[in-house]
């Protein structure tokens, strides 16, 4: 059976041919003569109604003065691929009004209009990145402790300024010693008020894309995000193909290309001692069970979880999520999949199990977690001591954690479902104070 | 109309507001600011209704919350809620611990008096405590 997306290239060669011709003012006849075909033969293929390949396509890329791979590949994978995202949802009833762009002819774009398909494909990354902005802006006002306090802080001394002027202006016969008093409180309120209004000002007043606003961190971990946790030239190449692969990137600045080269560098050293080859194989013979390919190989636990969030992206199954947290509970790494992410800043919940595995280093869980309004995730955790290891010195722990969605047809697995919360400080089910 | 109300606040421009307004309706108005002793205060002052903020230094409203719902003497305490941060996480939080009423800070003067007059009326409903 002949590949749709194939059959539809080949005959788009046609239409490259034809836009290459006219483009460099060549008449079909001189070009068919160069080539060594008649006429009519080229009109036929420009016409995309002969297939082509081989000398002839040599020859006339050669006639054209192009590659030939120029007329035969059309638009390069990382282009459709951002063509198709700027395309939006493939749920058509999430689509906007108005005719839905023609996806399947993103080729024959490519082809006909380079410029603006660039274009496009630009605005498509720009918005990508606003889009990364925008959450880490809702991630911080969300989660940011301190901009909570200030808030309260300013909306108590509006209370107090509302509650005590409403009395002044009420109370016709205030006694002159309270008529004193909260005339005093309202004065010094409405000072504190400002100083407190200042402060919060001074907050927002740290520009977008500094670091403390959108740190390096989210800016490579939006990178990460846009390449899918997976990077072929490091497991080909292994350590040596870092710098090509962060140039590749995208441009980040300093700090951020820093953090990246730092996590290209694990994964090249994981992709060492655990080569793709070798995990898809296990994983394979595992059925596809991350504890079973734990239970083989205990000591590697941290490795294959990291790994395993890694794999390429295949149709016939869901990416992993991932998180590594620091004996803090600091987010180290995420990778955020199928709704699964975990807040990087303030409150999170201490029900997830990989704050669990930090409390018992080495000793691996698999558990399944119900999110509300997110649904079951199971999820593989180990914790394993990464720092400090040596006579006379207390190790450092990091834990990581796998996670996968599960599908509404494993709803019954979610029976003994952990309940935790995205990022609920007190709860029902928090244990509070001793 | 009458009995003891407790104003857990830290901030005590807002408890002299409302005490003074709280007392012209009646009530006996005591203030607390410090979240971690909260809970002896209540035990110690046996108040009909608790004004409970959200944000306190030393210990969140919320955990007092759950902790007065937790202990017999106090299960049934009528609280009110001042919440400030406009988000309705702490409000849905308030509300699945048990808080009886809410303001949202900044509140009127009446806002206050009719929703402590309403606390007030559904204990007389229950039979008072």
């Amino acid at each position: 059976m002949t590949d749709p997306d194939t059959s539809r290239r080949d005959r788009l060669t046609g239409t490259r041919i034809r836009d290459r011709r006219m483009a460099a003012g060549i008449k079909q006849a001189d070009l068919a003569a160069r080539a060594g075909i008649s006429a009519s033969y080229l009109n036929l293929i420009e016409h995309n109604r002969r297939r082509i390949g081989g000398k002839l396509l040599i020859a006339l890329a050669r006639a054209l003065d192009v590659e030939p791979s120029v007329l035969n590949d059309g638009a390069d994978a990382t282009l459709r691929a951002a063509l198709n995202a700027a395309a939006g949802p493939s749920d058509p009833g999430a689509a906007s009004a108005g005719p839905a762009p023609e996806t399947d002819r993103v080729d024959e774009l490519a082809t006909r209009f380079p410029g603006w398909t660039a274009l496009i494909a630009g605005q498509q990354a720009r918005i990508e990145d606003l889009h990364a902005d925008l959450e880490a802006l809702r991630d911080r006002l969300s989660h940011d402790p301190k901009l909570a306090d200030a808030m309260h802080e300013i909306l108590s001394s509006a209370a107090a300024i509302r509650s005590t002027a409403e009395i002044l202006a009420g109370e016709a016969e205030l006694d002159p010693a309270w008529r004193t008093r909260f005339h005093r409180n309202l004065h010094e309120e409405a000072r504190r008020l400002s100083d407190r209004a200042t402060g919060l000002v001074a907050q927002f007043e740290t520009p977008l894309g500094s670091d403390s606003v959108i740190r390096p961190v989210d800016r490579v971990e939006a990178a990460f995000d846009a390449a899918g946790h997976h990077f072929p030239a490091i497991e080909a190449g292994g350590a040596a193909a870092v710098p090509q692969v962060l140039a590749a990137l995208g441009p980040l600045d300093a700090a951020a290309a820093d953090l990246a080269a730092i996590w290209l560098a694990t994964y090249a050293k994981d992709a060492a001692r655990l080569p793709l080859a070798e995990l898809e194989a296990r994983l394979d013979a595992a059925g596809g069970d991350p504890a079973a390919l734990l239970a083989g190989d205990m000591p590697r636990a941290a490795l294959i979880l990291r790994r395993l969030a890694c794999l390429p992206s295949r149709s016939d199954r869901a990416p992993f999520g991932l998180a590594i947290v620091d004996g803090a509970g600091g987010l180290v790494f995420r990778r955020r999949a199928d709704g699964f992410t975990l807040p990087r800043l303030g409150a999170r919940c201490p029900r997830w199990p990989v704050y669990r595995a930090l409390t018992r280093p080495g000793q691996p869980e698999d558990a399944v977690v119900s999110v509300p309004g997110l649904g079951l995730f199971r999820t593989w955790s180990v914790a394993e001591p990464v720092a400090h290891l040596g006579f006379g010195l207390a190790p450092m722990a990091q834990a990581t954690m796998l996670v996968r969605k599960l599908a509404e047809a494993d709803a019954a697995t979610g029976a003994g479902a952990i309940e935790v919360g995205p990022d609920c400080p007190v709860c029902r089910a928090a244990p509070g104070l001793p | 109309m009458g009995g003891r109300i407790l104003l857990v606040e830290d901030e005590a421009n807002i408890v002299e507001a409302l005490g003074f307004i709280l007392s012209r309706d009646g009530w006996e108005v005591r203030g607390h600011g410090n979240g971690n002793s909260a809970l002896d205060e209540i035990e110690r002052l046996k108040p009909d209704i608790v004004v409970l903020d959200v944000m306190l230094p030393g210990r969140s409203g919320l955990d007092i919350l759950r902790d007065l719902r937790g202990a017999p003497d106090t299960a049934e305490l009528p609280v009110l809620m001042l919440t400030a941060k406009g988000q309705s996480r702490d409000r849905d939080l308030a509300m699945s611990l048990g808080a009886d009423a809410f303001l949202t800070k900044p509140f009127s003067n009446a806002e206050l008096v009719a929703t402590v007059r309403d606390l007030s009326a559904r204990i007389g409903a229950s039979g008072g405590r």
